[in-house]
């Protein structure tokens, strides 16, 4: 790992943290208020790829785990993971990861529509995989209820997830960071 | 800007090494998972207490802990009295409430600095897999330098962008962020470099 991989590992954990001390950005069509963490995640898997993206999450619970009140809300400290929504903490890690693999194999034809699919995939649902069933253990609820009361989340993490692909997909033409897995191919022919 | 939850006292549960006390914890947190039954849990709760008197942290201290309560464990306290009957409910809730309680004892009992260099130890043997002490301070250390910059970062480009109208658009406030982001990770690694840090060290 080069030096300037480490301060982008250090940079975007960093990002997601003061993210995080932002007030929520209150949007005028919906209702639902835009907390920027799970942003962050989205934006650090599509920015960095998965290792990097993956290595900066942890970087970010490391600090959290230590006691450092950076989760929204001010929250912090080890008191967070056994809490009801610990797991969903726990879930941007893999989630980072996965946004990055999968945005790595799909560099060449990243589409705005094909990055939204990734981040939702990556930043609803392994953050929702990791975070229901963790939800239901540490709160002994039926997991089906687990899942039902999470719904609630789910029409801001799509908004979040339009907002961090039309990101990726303009920053891959202003300052493209991912080294494509395989040999460049020839462009997909536009539909 | 004060980061870290650490309030000061002379007292034992400071004086324990921070390794130890996560540990405990850790211990708990598997131990109460596994058996929760209602003399278990009313022990685990009074010993808990027991500790914040040991401690010397009062109920002033423990404010923070209180939002948490309100806004996460007594909605679930509700839900799950409704779904699953009331004595479910106060059990699970009172389990999480001692989990709750004990790692913020932890949080208010050790500094942040001595929780993450336990940490780093507990994380030496992972120098085999090419993760090595050194990398891993610089790493903590530029995050914990870089966490309010940023913030003022996303203050500048909001600022800016509301000159132009652009306030809530989002795309216009996180596109510049991330190129400022990035072009200053560029700068700063070509000045760690000219220090001559060794990012490739062996392990």
């Amino acid at each position: 790992m080069k030096t300037r991989d480490l301060v982008h590992v250090a940079l975007f954990a960093a990002l997601v943290a003061a993210l995080g001390l932002l007030p929520p950005l209150a949007l005028p069509v919906i209702p639902v208020p835009i907390t920027a963490q799970t942003l962050g995640v989205m934006l650090a898997g599509s920015t960095l790829g998965a290792r990097k993206a993956g290595l900066s999450l942890l970087l970010f619970h490391l600090l959290v785990a230590a006691g450092l009140p950076l989760l929204s809300g001010g929250h912090g400290g080890l008191a967070v993971y056994p809490g009801p929504t610990g797991g969903f903490f726990v879930g941007f890690i893999p989630a980072a990861f996965v946004i990055g693999w999968l945005t790595e194999r799909a560099w060449h034809r990243l589409s705005v529509p094909l990055a939204f699919a990734i981040n939702v995939l990556g930043g609803i649902g392994v953050i929702y995989a990791v975070g229901i069933p963790w939800l239901a253990a540490s709160a002994g609820l039926p997991l089906p209820k687990a899942a039902w009361g999470s719904l609630l989340f789910l029409p801001g993490d799509c908004v979040k997830a339009a907002f961090a692909a039309s990101t990726a997909v303009t920053l891959k033409r202003a300052w493209p960071l991912i080294q494509p897995r395989r040999a460049a191919e020839p462009p997909a022919p536009r539909p | 800007m004060s980061l870290g939850l650490y309030v000061h006292r002379a007292s034992p549960v400071h004086a324990t090494p921070a390794g130890a006390k996560m540990l405990g914890l850790l211990g708990a947190a598997i131990a109460l998972l596994l058996f929760s039954s209602p003399p278990v849990l009313a022990t685990a709760l009074a010993t808990t207490l027991g500790l914040y008197a040991l401690a010397r942290l009062g109920p002033r201290e423990l404010a923070f802990v209180l939002p948490l309560s309100a806004w996460v464990l007594l909605p679930l306290f509700l839900l799950q009295g409704v779904l699953s009957g009331w004595d479910t409910a106060t059990r699970a809730v009172l389990r999480l409430a001692v989990l709750v309680l004990l790692a913020m004892l932890v949080s208010l009992t050790t500094r942040a600095s001595d929780q993450l260099d336990t940490l780093q130890r507990a994380l030496r043997p992972l120098a085999r897999f090419g993760v090595s002490p050194a990398r891993l301070g610089l790493l903590l250390a530029l995050t914990l330098r870089f966490i309010p910059l940023v913030a003022t970062w996303v203050h500048e480009v909001r600022e800016a962008q509301r000159a132009r109208g652009l306030e809530h658009h989002p795309l216009a406030v996180l596109v510049p962020l991330l190129v400022k982001t990035l072009r200053t990770a560029d700068a700063l690694a070509e000045a760690i470099d000219a220090r001559g840090f060794d990012a490739e060290e062996p392990p």
